[in-house]
């Protein structure tokens, strides 16, 4: 699905990777045969089918590419202990994933508390960035492509909704990440044209709002 | 001269299924260490140290490193230690366990917690619906064998520990009953496998002083389900 950043996340592993893939978009109004045959028990995207063989749930998909194309970019640190923090960090992202979903659905003071609120999340999460370039290190890894989506997305959030979250004086090294993140020509190949998310996130908030 | 392994030490607390993971793990691995017990009611300076983020046990120290999140501290574990593998050796497999690890951990909260800890004025039909769908589910990764690892106890058998054992305590003191073996079969010759294993019995807390554990706070869970309920 076009502007799914879970999708995003399987479409930058397998390109850092080197990986040739098939791209089939689904109508998520409308589910095809395929998918719910290849993830019956949550019926989402994205599926990976390798060989046959369906892999579901964007952050095991990562791992996945990373293993079963072992000599190619190193996805995820050969450390232990750097692969257990990576791991880490990715869960705390997904598990507060909310607090950003929170932003886009609320107005006036909801959404002021939702942005702060989400700012906190960010400021822990922007721990795991000091003094490198990358979550990953030197190089874009693990935690990069599984955040990496906020880049793209909390901007187009931020104009959509008229709030600050990611800003030099509250979160200047997340700040300061997104511009190398978005300047690695790998992942700015495979994202969605901002115009294009910006209308459609700008129709989902009316959505959301009227509902 | 070989240099001195970096001590293991796991904090815990009683009763947790997410701590005896981690204890499986490092009793699976032939890893000696220290089990340090929190009072979770009046969590240490030690826990919010190593764990500043969720301020949760299970945490394994591993010399200078700390790891935290059950399923991260497996995974750890089964990467930092010799000994019998945890994971499967094959990508594909590695990553069914996964799917069924973050199942388990996501998909059976809600569903248990409103099925057994509401009262009598809850229909809990839907809720005791989905979490048998949700079993059924598991259970057909079993595929015919004893553990979910084969032969022997794996990751994914230790994850679902708190189906082996919590869950009977559960029924017990709620009343309501989830399984049966009718419905169950393979879930049922799972869970009897699981709690008479050698290993596991070192590490399980004895079920009659679970069932007194969890029954002092029924009440509280009783009331903490109610609050949310209706959230």
């Amino acid at each position: 699905m076009w502007a799914s950043p879970m999708v995003i996340r399987v479409e930058w592993a397998l390109r850092l990777k080197g990986v040739e893939y098939e791209y089939v978009d689904e109508d998520l109004a409308n589910k095809s045969a395929d998918l719910l045959r290849y993830n019956p028990v949550t019926k989402k995207v994205p599926v990976l089918v390798h060989d046959g063989k369906p892999i579901a749930e964007s952050t095991i998909i990562v791992e996945y590419i990373d293993e079963a194309w072992n000599g190619g970019y190193p996805i995820m640190a050969a450390d232990p202990y750097e692969r257990a923090q990576a791991r880490f960090w990715a869960r705390y992202a997904e598990d507060k994933v909310r607090a950003l979903y929170a932003i886009f659905s609320t107005t006036s003071e909801a959404q002021r508390k939702a942005a702060h609120e989400a700012q906190q999340c960010l400021k822990t999460l922007e721990t795991a960035l000091e003094g490198k370039k990358f979550f990953g290190g030197d190089a874009v890894g693990y935690v990069d492509i599984i955040v990496g989506w906020y880049a793209h997305w909390l901007p187009v959030v931020e104009e959509v909704c008229g709030v600050s979250v990611v800003t030099d004086e509250e979160l200047p090294l997340l700040k300061a990440w997104f511009g190398r993140l978005l300047a690695v020509d790998v992942l700015k190949a495979a994202l969605p044209d901002r115009d294009r998310l910006l209308a459609a996130n700008k129709a989902r908030r009316e959505q959301v709002l009227s509902a | 001269m070989a240099a001195e392994a970096p001590a293991v030490k796991l904090i815990g607390g009683y009763g947790s299924p997410y701590v005896h993971r981690i204890e499986m793990a490092l009793r699976l691995k032939g890893v000696t260490y220290e089990l340090i017990l929190e009072d979770l009611r009046n969590k240490s300076e030690l826990l919010f140290k190593h764990n500043p983020v969720h301020k949760l046990v299970p945490v394994l120290l591993h010399g200078d490193r700390t790891v935290c999140e059950s399923l991260v501290i497996l995974e750890y574990i089964d990467e930092a230690f010799d000994g019998p593998p945890l994971l499967p050796a094959d990508p594909y497999e590695r990553s069914e366990a996964r799917f069924w690890a973050q199942f388990i951990d996501q998909k059976f909260a809600r569903p248990f917690w409103f099925s057994f800890w509401t009262g009598d004025d809850v229909d809990k039909r839907a809720f005791l619906k989905e979490a048998k769908e949700n079993l059924t589910l598991l259970e057909a990764q079993l595929k015919g064998r004893s553990f979910f690892g084969g032969d022997t106890i794996g990751f994914l058998d230790i994850t679902a520990c708190a189906l082996a054992h919590w869950l009977g305590v559960t029924e017990e003191v709620t009343g309501v009953t989830l399984v049966n073996k009718e419905e169950l079969p393979a879930f049922c010759k799972w869970a009897d496998g699981y709690i008479s294993d050698e290993t596991v019995k070192q590490c399980l807390p004895v079920r009659d002083e679970l069932v007194a554990y969890f029954s002092a706070r029924k009440e509280m869970y009783m009331a903490r389900a109610r609050a949310t309920l209706h959230k």
